[in-house]
């Protein structure tokens, strides 16, 4: 047995063997992966083109008239519509926001790594907690109106929830706050990655603080904003919990996103043909997204990394 | 040597995966013979017994095991439950209850998901109407109309219509209610109001009179959407009447005039603007809940079940104590088809799964007795459904409630229970719209014949 060994096999029969080794090392990891991610995905898409309450047989196909009539449904348009506008403003407001933070929290400042965890800190807590305590918060008659009152001496009661016109921006509120120190900590981390040769040399060179900043630091930060812009998009794409907890989608589906949109009709209306259709709108949506971004705007950063081919 | 077993072993462990995984993969369908979770061993053991017993007729000295699942996560219900199932283990040695308890919300999704599995518990929790109908045309549920025929006792009359599908039961209901409207007689007697209204005009004049001494006339729950649906549900039985309402779950559709009058007839309530601040966001329960509202006095009326003063004393001062607590039924409508003591409402029951033992007819049986009723009611705070318990309820309110649903002539089911769980909340979310200004009667009834399309 060992004789067959000391004389090493060619190459191509050496390859060949290793094959069923790399297969049965793979197969674990690959079949989870099949069972929990792709299978449900085909079922989902599978569903997708039935009418189907979830009880009976799969006999009622109707094609694409679940994705038809998600298009036309007023409710989701405008869930789709709050998707985009969350987007938006996270990429206007909440990420320039952390990046002046970070920039700020990068000085040589007194207490700079107690106010690194304090931002740091909702980010930590769950999306159910953060919910369920800002809906207090926000609540008619609750701790901020209680406060506003107590400030002012009259009587306040401001509806930041229960407005269908402002809920929606209560809702953004509350992410920026839970999640613009976990982006905090991303640029931080960059920009500690920049060389103090670099700014060092621009400041012989004479350059002054905004010039340092727009030529040195926010190329050589690029790459962690990029991936920070990415994360933003996509979590902003799927957000669920937070909504579900403290709005609910409502009042008058004003703040239903995608997701909540979707569990309300396979939860609560048990149609999970339709709803099936809902998530791969959302699945193919947020594929799309990440794929272009991947593409375009990730690519140079990805240069050298296994995902690219030609590496 | 070595390299070669762990080789052989690591083959077996994928190959034990690949089977596991297959086992778990193909659980959609609906006609899972295999257990995947033994809990227990009576669990195997009734496994075992459904699969090899052919004659269900008989009950069996075998030991049998009976799944139920069931809402009351609380005392007392929570308690009086256990102790029926208790004493009839107790008569029953071969017998074991295996009691789930769950939330309302988390027990309809679990429930759900366990009925897509072909996993149906021998009794559960149901509220009839359009979901068990679903759960009837799927082949979920067992027709016990024969075995209740046989019962010891008789049940009320709408209770028992709850639980049928087309002429036939197939389940038992335990809890009956109707609702109306709660009031807090000090506020009234503040605004100068003498009493209840009887008619819908005066109900306006008095929610006028309300407001105009400062008093929020009406608590509402438009936040979770059902509580809004009792106002036109209630609304639209009195104008269009109990044959209409029945029509219009047969024919699927809302297209008799009524109900856009029903509409129209709240739009004028809507317009007063009687609710407290925000109400499109409040809950009912909680501390900042519709019935937390009501029991701080910061409003006068609500429309709601019979579980009220319950929920109100639990997050709120306790007004019935003060003798404060009003209830009347709501108003007749002027030029209405619907008879004035016609009620609205809902409540509670248990459904047989299909291939229940034997032994959980006896077991509904027992539970459904004149004893048991009576400590339902006595007890558990609920409406007992049983004829002869109606004695056991002494709370003045409540005895309101169950001597006017003695009086209804016929009790129109929750509208988003009585249809299928889709149309429901078209229904639901139609009304919460209309009530919040934006919507128009007509979007109602357009939304609720869509959904049923």
């Amino acid at each position: 047995m060992t004789a067959t060994q000391i004389t090493a096999p060619p190459a191509r029969q050496r390859r060949a063997r290793k094959w069923p080794i790399i297969l049965a090392l793979l197969a674990p990891a690959l079949i989870l992966y099949v069972v929990f991610v792709i299978f449900p995905i085909g079922q989902a898409f599978r569903y997708s083109l039935f009418d189907w309450n979830g009880l009976q047989p799969l006999t009622d196909f109707v094609g694409t008239d679940n994705f038809s009539q998600a298009f036309e449904d007023p409710v989701f348009r405008g869930a789709l519509t709050h998707n985009g506008i969350i987007v938006a403003l996270t990429l206007l407001l909440q990420l320039p926001f952390a990046l002046f933070l970070a920039v700020l929290l990068d000085q040589d400042l007194r207490g700079r790594s107690l106010m690194r965890l304090l931002f740091f800190a909702p980010y930590v807590l769950s999306e159910v907690v953060t919910a369920v305590v800002w809906r207090q918060i926000f609540r008619p008659g609750g701790l901020l109106d209680a406060g506003v009152s107590a400030a002012t001496g009259e009587q306040f009661q401001g509806l930041w929830i229960a407005d269908p016109d402002i809920v929606l921006y209560s809702v953004f509120f509350v992410v920026s706050w839970k999640y613009f120190g976990f982006h905090m900590i991303l640029m931080l981390a960059g920009l500690q990655q920049i060389p103090d040769d670099l700014e060092e040399a621009a400041a012989i060179d004479g350059a002054n603080w905004w010039q340092t900043f727009r030529h040195i630091t926010v190329p050589l930060l690029g790459p962690t904003v990029r991936v920070s812009i990415f994360l933003a998009i996509i979590g902003s794409l799927q957000l669920f919990d937070l909504v579900w907890v403290m709005t609910g989608g409502g009042p008058v589906n004003a703040s239903n996103t995608m997701a909540t949109y979707l569990i309300d009709w396979a939860f609560r209306r048990f149609q999970f043909g339709y709803a099936s259709a809902v998530s791969v709108i959302i699945f193919v949506l947020s594929l799309i997204v990440a794929i272009a971004y991947q593409r375009w705007a990730l690519s140079r950063d990805l240069d050298g990394a296994i995902t690219v081919r030609g590496a | 040597m070595r390299t070669k077993r762990s080789r052989l072993m690591l083959l077996l462990t994928v190959l034990a995966m690949v089977l596991a995984a297959c086992g778990g993969g193909d659980g959609g369908g609906a006609t899972d013979s295999t257990e995947t979770t033994a809990g227990d061993s009576e669990n195997t053991t009734t496994t075992a017994d459904s699969g090899t017993d052919t004659t269900e007729a008989e009950p069996t000295e075998e030991p049998v095991t009976i799944e139920w699942w069931h809402i009351q996560n609380n005392d007392p219900g929570l308690s009086l439950w256990q102790a029926v199932a208790d004493e009839f283990m107790a008569e029953h040695p071969n017998v074991t209850i295996d009691i789930t308890v769950q939330e309302n919300e988390a027990f309809k999704q679990a429930l759900q998901t366990s009925l897509q599995a072909g996993d149906v518990p021998d009794i559960f929790q149901s509220w009839g109407g359009g979901g068990l109908r679903e759960q009837v045309d799927a082949g979920l549920v067992m027709d016990i109309t024969d075995a209740a025929a046989g019962f010891d006792s008789e049940f009320n009359g709408a209770a028992a219509s709850m639980m049928e599908i087309d002429g036939r039961m197939y389940g038992v209901p335990f809890d009956l209610g109707i609702v109306g409207v709660w009031y807090n007689k000090a506020l009234f007697e503040e605004a100068g109001i003498d009493g209840p209204p009887a008619t819908w005009d005066e109900m306006l004049e008095d929610v006028q009179t309300l407001k105009d001494a400062g008093i929020t006339p009406i608590s509402l729950a438009a936040g979770d959407k059902w509580p809004a649906m009792f106002w036109y549900g209630y609304m639209a039985l009195r104008i269009a009447g109990a044959d209409v309402m029945q029509q219009a779950g047969i024919d699927e559709n809302f297209n008799d005039p009524a109900f856009v009058q029903a509409g129209e007839e709240l739009q004028r309530l809507i317009d007063l603007e009687p609710f407290q601040p925000g109400y499109l966001a409040t809950p009912w329960d909680g501390p900042d809940g519709a019935a937390a509202v009501l029991a701080n006095s910061e409003a006068a009326m609500m429309l709601m079940g019979h579980w009220a003063p319950g929920t109100m004393s639990a997050n709120g001062p306790d007004l019935a104590a003060d003798d404060n607590l009003g209830w009347f039924i709501f108003p007749e409508v002027e030029g209405g088809a619907g008879a004035a003591t016609d009620a609205f409402g809902g409540g509670n029951g248990f459904a047989v799964g299909k291939d229940a033992p034997p032994e959980a007819l006896e077991f509904l049986e027992y539970l459904s007795s004149v004893d048991v009723a009576n400590r339902v009611g006595g007890e558990a705070n609920l409406l007992p459904t049983t004829v002869g318990s109606e004695g056991s309820i002494t709370d003045p309110n409540l005895v309101d409630v169950i001597s006017a649903r003695g009086e209804a002539g016929y009790v129109q089911l929750y509208l988003d229970q009585a249809y299928p769980p889709e149309v429901g909340a078209a229904v639901n979310d139609s009304i919460v719209t209309l009530f919040s200004g934006d919507g128009v009667p007509q979007d109602v009834v357009d939304a609720v014949n869509a959904s049923w399309e």
